[in-house]
């Protein structure tokens, strides 16, 4: 559905995206993932056909954003990083006037926009104007809008940031639906369990490149210990341990506010520590998730 | 029942236009109907005493002379206007430019979308006015109605013109200079007050380069029944090369500033 092969982006003499392989196929929910910066924005631009390739190739539907941009863009739905609403139309009129971007037929156009605000549970908004709303809702709003044209393939740029724990469960299973019916789905995310729960497979991006990409369940396995042991120490303090806890656990990662020690037994690990009359301010044991790939693999955590 | 995309993209303008139209209108008029008023009746009463004058402005009473001109002027702010801030705005983070990007519509398409919108907001505008002066006595002519569209076309080819220009723009900090440094010299020596003959004639020459000149001196023209043939077609040429300018390099930068 989607083939990247080498793919560059340069803005001037910086380059963004710095040659990666990507393969989408039907049906499948795929997440970019990777610190600020990373180059996932810019891919999804060029994938969405807003953004032209520098070099490399791509192909989407087995078309050429070059020369079927438009077609192409017909046929995906876009939820930017940044909700570009009409804040000062009513929430039932942007979705409407979206539509009929895509030259669907004003009744049509009404009558899934109806559809959809119940879908994002913004029904009872359906008359107010955008400005309106709260962060979470429009971003709400935005991805009903990205559905008006039933698409094929929706792209999701951070579809989640800002909104509360429970607008994310939702939404989460609004996307299941839309995967079940067979919507191919890309997203990026900086919330592991968010690419836990909804990809299938996944990259890791940093500093424009793919550094690691497989099942999430399979990365863990790959990059990471079973277990993690995590300790906080009183603040600033936590660099001084290092040494002490140098031969405990596969292997250590010092962040300023807390030591990680990976291993297959966390309890285990937490028996050690104390064994070294080593007294942590508290303790965690907790199961390796995606963070810790993340961290493993580019030596910085994800959400600074 | 397919509709062109170009106005697939002005409706989105309506949509907004539909709750603010009747302030909108009436606030767009208010500027000319003070200039007809002030000026027609302030300055014409002491210029209409003066013989000399009556034959430089061609023997007509001096509010027979500002009126058709206004309507020119008067399309040219509301043009020049709403391809300033307006249009920023649809660049700028929460776009609807930005928005119909990312949907089939090309940036061509959003550009001609955009030409019919300034058409229509300046030939709402522009109507205005011509209801006003065919009001009044002095100004009562069927020749207002032949140079609603004149005037018309002046607002579309300021309006093409700043666009090109607002959307290579990050911030609208230089956009005040634009209507002091650019819009109210031409609206002052545009000719629709007096003649560019009785400048100085080291000035008069930038007069005949600005396409507000050529619709003041049309759209007069039309409504004293004077217009010729050869002249007329040179103040139309002049206003369509303009509008075919700016139109291109709009349909340049918008490509630009979509699809980086
Ligand atoms: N239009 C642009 N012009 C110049 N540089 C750009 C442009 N867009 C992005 N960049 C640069 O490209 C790099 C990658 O940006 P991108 O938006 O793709 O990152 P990202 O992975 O989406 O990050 P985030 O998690 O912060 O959204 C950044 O260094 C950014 O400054
Ligand atoms: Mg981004």
């Amino acid at each position: 559905m989607i083939v990247g092969e080498n793919l560059v982006k340069r803005f001037g003499d910086f380059e963004a995206v710095r040659g990666i392989d990507i393969r989408i196929e039907r049906g499948e929910s795929f997440g970019f993932l990777g610190p600020n910066g990373a180059g996932k924005s810019s891919t999804m631009r060029m994938i969405g056909c807003v953004s032209p390739v520098s070099s490399g190739s791509l192909r989407i539907f087995g078309l050429d954003p070059a020369s079927h941009g438009a077609e192409i863009r017909a046929r995906i739905g876009v939820v930017p990083q940044l909700d570009n609403l009409d804040t000062e139309l009513k929430l039932i009129d942007n979705l409407v006037v979206y539509g009929r971007y895509f030259d669907i037929p004003r009744k049509e156009c009404l009558r899934r926009s109806e559809e959809l605000l119940d879908f994002v549970q913004l029904a009872d908004r359906r008359n107010d104007i955008v400005e309106t709303l709260s962060g979470g809702m429009k971003r709400r709003l935005t991805i009903a809008r990205s559905l008006i044209n039933q698409p094929e393939l929706l792209l999701l740029d951070e579809p989640t940031t800002g909104l509360d724990p429970q607008a994310r469960h939702i939404l989460w299973d609004r996307l299941y639906r839309l995967k079940q019916q067979g919507v191919t789905l890309v997203l990026t995310t900086h919330y592991m369990d968010e690419a836990e729960q909804l990809c299938d497979r996944l990259v890791v991006m940093d500093g424009g490149r793919i550094v690691a990409e497989g099942a999430p369940r399979q990365l863990i396995v790959d990059h990471s210990s079973r277990e993690v042991l995590e300790l906080r120490f009183p603040a600033g303090t936590n660099a001084d341990f290092e040494s002490a806890l140098a031969d405990i656990g596969d292997r250590r990662e010092v962040l300023p506010d807390r030591v990680l020690i990976y291993g297959h037994d966390g309890d285990e690990l937490l028996r050690l520590v104390h064994a070294r009359d080593l007294h942590p301010e508290s303790a965690l044991v907790r199961r390796s998730t995606l963070e810790d790939v993340f961290l493993r693999l580019t030596g910085r955590s994800l959400v600074e | 029942m397919s509709t062109l995309p170009s106005v697939r993209v002005w409706e989105s303008h309506l949509y907004v236009m539909r709750r603010i139209w009747k302030t909108d209108v009436l606030l767009n008029l208010l500027q000319p109907v003070l200039f007809i008023l002030g000026m027609g009746l302030g300055v014409g009463s002491l210029v209409d005493r003066r013989v000399e004058s009556a034959s430089t402005l061609g023997d007509v009473p001096y509010l027979t002379f500002l009126g058709p001109g206004l309507m020119a002027t008067t399309a040219m702010m509301i043009g020049a206007f709403e391809a300033l801030w307006p249009l920023l705005g649809g660049f700028k983070w929460g776009g609807s430019f930005e928005a119909m990007a990312a949907t089939e519509l090309t940036p061509q398409q959003v550009v001609r979308g955009e030409v019919l919108w300034w058409t229509t907001r300046c030939g709402i505008s522009v109507l205005g006015v011509a209801v006003v002066l065919l009001c009044i006595p002095e100004t009562r002519s069927i020749g207002i109605v032949w140079a609603v569209p004149v005037a018309t076309a002046c607002g579309v080819a300021f309006a093409a013109l700043t666009g090109s220009w607002t959307s290579t723009r990050e911030f609208d900090n230089s956009f005040s200079n634009i209507s002091r440094l650019v819009i109210t010299p031409l609206f002052l020596f545009g000719g629709a007050f007096y003649p560019v003959s009785s400048l100085p004639d080291a000035i008069e020459p930038i007069a005949y380069v600005t396409p507000l000149w050529h619709a003041v001196e049309l759209c007069r023209d039309l409504s004293l029944h004077r217009a010729g043939w050869g002249e007329s077609l040179v103040h139309v040429s002049v206003l369509v090369g303009f509008i075919v300018v700016g139109w291109i390099m709009c349909q340049r930068n918008f490509a630009k500033r979509l699809h980086r």
